[in-house]
């Protein structure tokens, strides 16, 4: 008996040694992201190249709907149940470094100076301090999506490069039925799309102005860059009737059904538009301005580490951050998703950058900026107001850009204060 | 087990009453009281779900009441009420009144005025939706083109708008008023309007002085029930204009609509469950107002 007694305490012991043992060798760190099926794909790929190469951590991917997952994400992490480390549009990044729910990346590791001269430059608005909270794996950017078959049967050569170019052109694109009643649009419209990004961040700068000041903390646009820049923008609509709101119920839905002829759009829309059968469709740079003046918008979800994450799950973190953020998960991404890699090395190699469809995106990004936003659909409907108020109560541009400038700054100080 | 064997009968009924009863309270205290007890405490503190929520005294509705797009918004809302619980109302008395005089395919027509309220608000706004785009993708419009009338910019005017988001809401809600209606016609009896007859009293008399006096319950019931649902109106507008959630210029906002904006947004929730007070507040003081105003005397 007492002999049975010893053996099965050692036995115990045992047992509780290896267990440990095992818990020690197998770290299981938890992702979190939105569902998108090519993201989910092109992460369970990362996920098992980055299991392979280090087999003592195991990554449990979830996602959720779109719809839901801010929402979640804001409800768990604080809780301290959610992910170790997670997918953030980079504009919530703020709220989360406040609220000290995100650990700076370890500077040995992830060196500043190193991240900024591998990385393209508007990812420097994920630093705080010295150190860097967050990085991205993929960015996209803005570009002009045209309809082969309209711009042949109108026969146009290709698509405009500059912004007089542009009006031309939509002109030549626009088809009115026996009322009158646009048919075909030459290019979309609408701020609640990506416009309100090229009225921001691509028209006022090329009407020679700094859309914010202070670091995207004060509006700087009701200027006469900006009124130069919204009389462009609302006479598209308005004087030269090449486009209009709602046509199609969404801009990007007009394109997808060809009846329009340019479309400004991001380079997450391709995975749909290829989809579409019987489109054929190109994508250029976004025009230049009259004196060659290029820029862009871009915007990205970044990866970061939660304070959740602590000892040999904050070092496993950082060994699959290290991981997400390399060269080789970029071309993973750009292949399985077509979201553009962060890094120049990645982004610049010959076949992308000469890609038909990549290249005009990735070459964006070369003059690319990225709005810090306080609360991006409250900042959006302010731009929204501004061309609803032309449209429907004939509010002049001086008048309207005023009126829209005060709102987004309220909303900017009532954030910032 | 020894306490609950000497209960006498009646006692051990009032353990089980109140053990049976005990599940449905706690089930309200736990998902209605503590929320809303919560809810009113969250719209005197600042908290965007991730940090501390903060006290904030009356700072939510100080900044509630001074904000233009509130009151814009609450006078929609009462829009949603005014223009839509009479003429729902109205519509689905003229309705029951003759459908319950039919005879001919009685079922079939009713169960078609029941359809829409059986189908999901999401589908039918998004249905709608469509019905009123311009040229070239909506029917009303394509149909004026044809015509060689101008075409009715339904959803992007603020004037035309609200209408627009209010007629499928008011279709949507107009089966289950006509069946309640119906069955409050039935519940009459017979015995008046013989009397009414015999008395030679006309059919617009007979209409005012019999049917609607006794349909009172029935109209009170409605009218209550079809206000609070104008008043937290959300699934249509929301599906309507998801373009510009609430738009043209704020023109179709109703106070569920900002209260989600503000919560789920702009991640505000002290100022997103002050708004959420004011609605409850609201409802509160049109409900007893209403049931106040049409007591019985």
């Amino acid at each position: 008996m007492k002999q049975l007694k010893k053996w099965m305490l050692g036995a115990t012991t045992a047992a509780c040694a290896m267990y440990a043992a095992g818990s020690a060798q197998a770290v299981e760190i938890e992702y979190w992201q939105y569902f998108f099926e090519p993201r989910v794909k092109a992460m369970e790929t990362l996920i098992e190249n980055f299991e392979k190469a280090n087999p003592d951590i195991t990554v449990k991917m979830t996602h959720f709907p779109y719809a839901d997952y801010r929402t979640k994400v804001a409800a768990a992490i604080p809780a301290g149940q959610g992910p170790d480390v997670v997918q953030l549009f980079y504009g919530w990044l703020n709220d989360y470094v406040n609220a000290q729910l995100i650990q700076p990346l370890p500077n040995d590791v992830f060196p500043p100076a190193e991240i900024e001269a591998e990385f393209f430059p508007m990812v420097q608005a994920m630093k705080r301090g010295d150190q860097y909270m967050a990085l991205p794996t993929a960015v996209r950017s803005l570009a002009l999506f045209y309809n082969k078959r309209l711009f042949d049967k109108a026969g146009i050569d290709g698509p405009p490069k500059t912004l007089d170019e542009l009006v031309e052109t939509a002109k030549k694109l626009t088809q009115k039925d026996g009322a009158g009643n646009l048919s075909t649009v030459g290019i979309t419209t609408g701020m609640n799309a990506q416009d309100h990004h090229w009225f921001r961040e691509v028209l006022i700068r090329q009407f020679g102005g700094d859309p914010y000041m202070d670091n995207y903390k004060k509006v700087n646009y009701n200027t006469d860059a900006g009124k130069a820049a919204l009389k462009y923008y609302s006479d598209l609509e308005f004087t030269h009737k090449v486009t209009a709101a709602g046509f199609m119920d969404e801009p990007q839905a007009a394109f997808k059904a060809g009846r329009a002829g340019m479309h400004i759009d991001g380079s997450f829309r391709i995975g749909a538009l290829n989809k579409v059968r019987g489109l054929k469709w190109g994508v250029a740079e976004l025009p230049a301005a009259a004196d060659g003046t290029h820029s862009n918008y871009s915007s990205y979800w970044v990866n970061g580490i939660t304070s959740k994450a602590t000892d040999e799950k904050y070092d496993a973190a950082v060994k699959f951050m290290k991981y997400v953020t390399s060269d080789e998960a970029m071309q993973v991404w750009l292949d399985t998703v077509g979201e553009l890699p962060a890094k120049p090395s990645a982004a610049m190699t010959e076949a992308n950058a000469n890609h038909e469809v990549y290249g005009p995106f990735i070459k964006g990004l070369g003059y690319a900026k990225t709005t810090i936003f306080a609360n991006e659909s409250g900042q959006r409907q302010a731009l929204m107001d501004m061309v609803g108020r032309m449209r429907l109560e004939d509010q002049s541009v001086d008048d309207s850009l005023a009126q829209a400038a005060g709102e987004e700054q309220k909303i900017l100080d009532d954030y910032y204060n | 087990m020894g306490i609950y064997k000497r209960l006498s009968i009646s006692q051990k009924q009032i353990v089980w009453a109140w053990g049976l009863l005990a599940i449905p309270i706690v089930f309200y205290v736990v998902v209605r009281f503590y929320p809303t007890a919560n809810a009113i405490l969250l719209s005197f503190q600042e908290w965007n779900l991730l940090g501390s929520r903060n006290w904030t005294g009356f700072d939510n509705y100080v900044k509630l009441f001074s904000d233009p797009t509130f009151w814009k918004v609450f006078g929609n809302t009462f829009l949603y009420l005014i223009l839509g619980t009479p003429s729902s109302l109205l519509l689905a008395f003229v309705i029951a009144f003759h459908l319950d005089k039919l005879r001919f395919m009685h079922g079939t027509i009713r169960a078609l005025y029941f359809l829409p309220f059986m189908t999901s608000a999401v589908a039918m706004a998004w249905v709608w939706r469509w019905f009123y785009q311009p040229v070239p993708i909506g029917v009303f419009n394509n149909t004026l083109a044809t015509f060689g009338i101008p075409q009715i910019p339904f959803l992007n005017s603020t004037t035309f708008a609200l209408p627009s988001i209010l007629a499928p809401a008011i279709w949507a809600g107009l089966g289950f008023q006509v069946i309640i209606f119906m069955a409050g016609l039935r519940a009459i009896p017979q015995t008046y309007y013989e009397a009414a007859r015999i008395d030679g009293i006309s059919a617009w008399e007979t209409l005012t002085e019999i049917t609607i006096p006794l349909l009172k319950p029935t109209i009170v019931f409605l009218v209550v029930f079809s206000s609070i649902g104008f008043l937290r109106i959300f699934d249509q507008v929301f599906n309507m204009t998801t373009n510009d959630p609430g738009g043209p210029l704020n023109s179709t906002k109703p106070l569920v609509l900002m209260i989600y904006d503000t919560a789920f947004n702009s991640f505000d929730m002290g100022y997103a469950a002050a708004q959420t007070v004011v609605l409850f507040t609201v409802l509160l003081v049109v409900s007893l107002l209403q049931l106040r105003v049409m007591r019985d005397k």
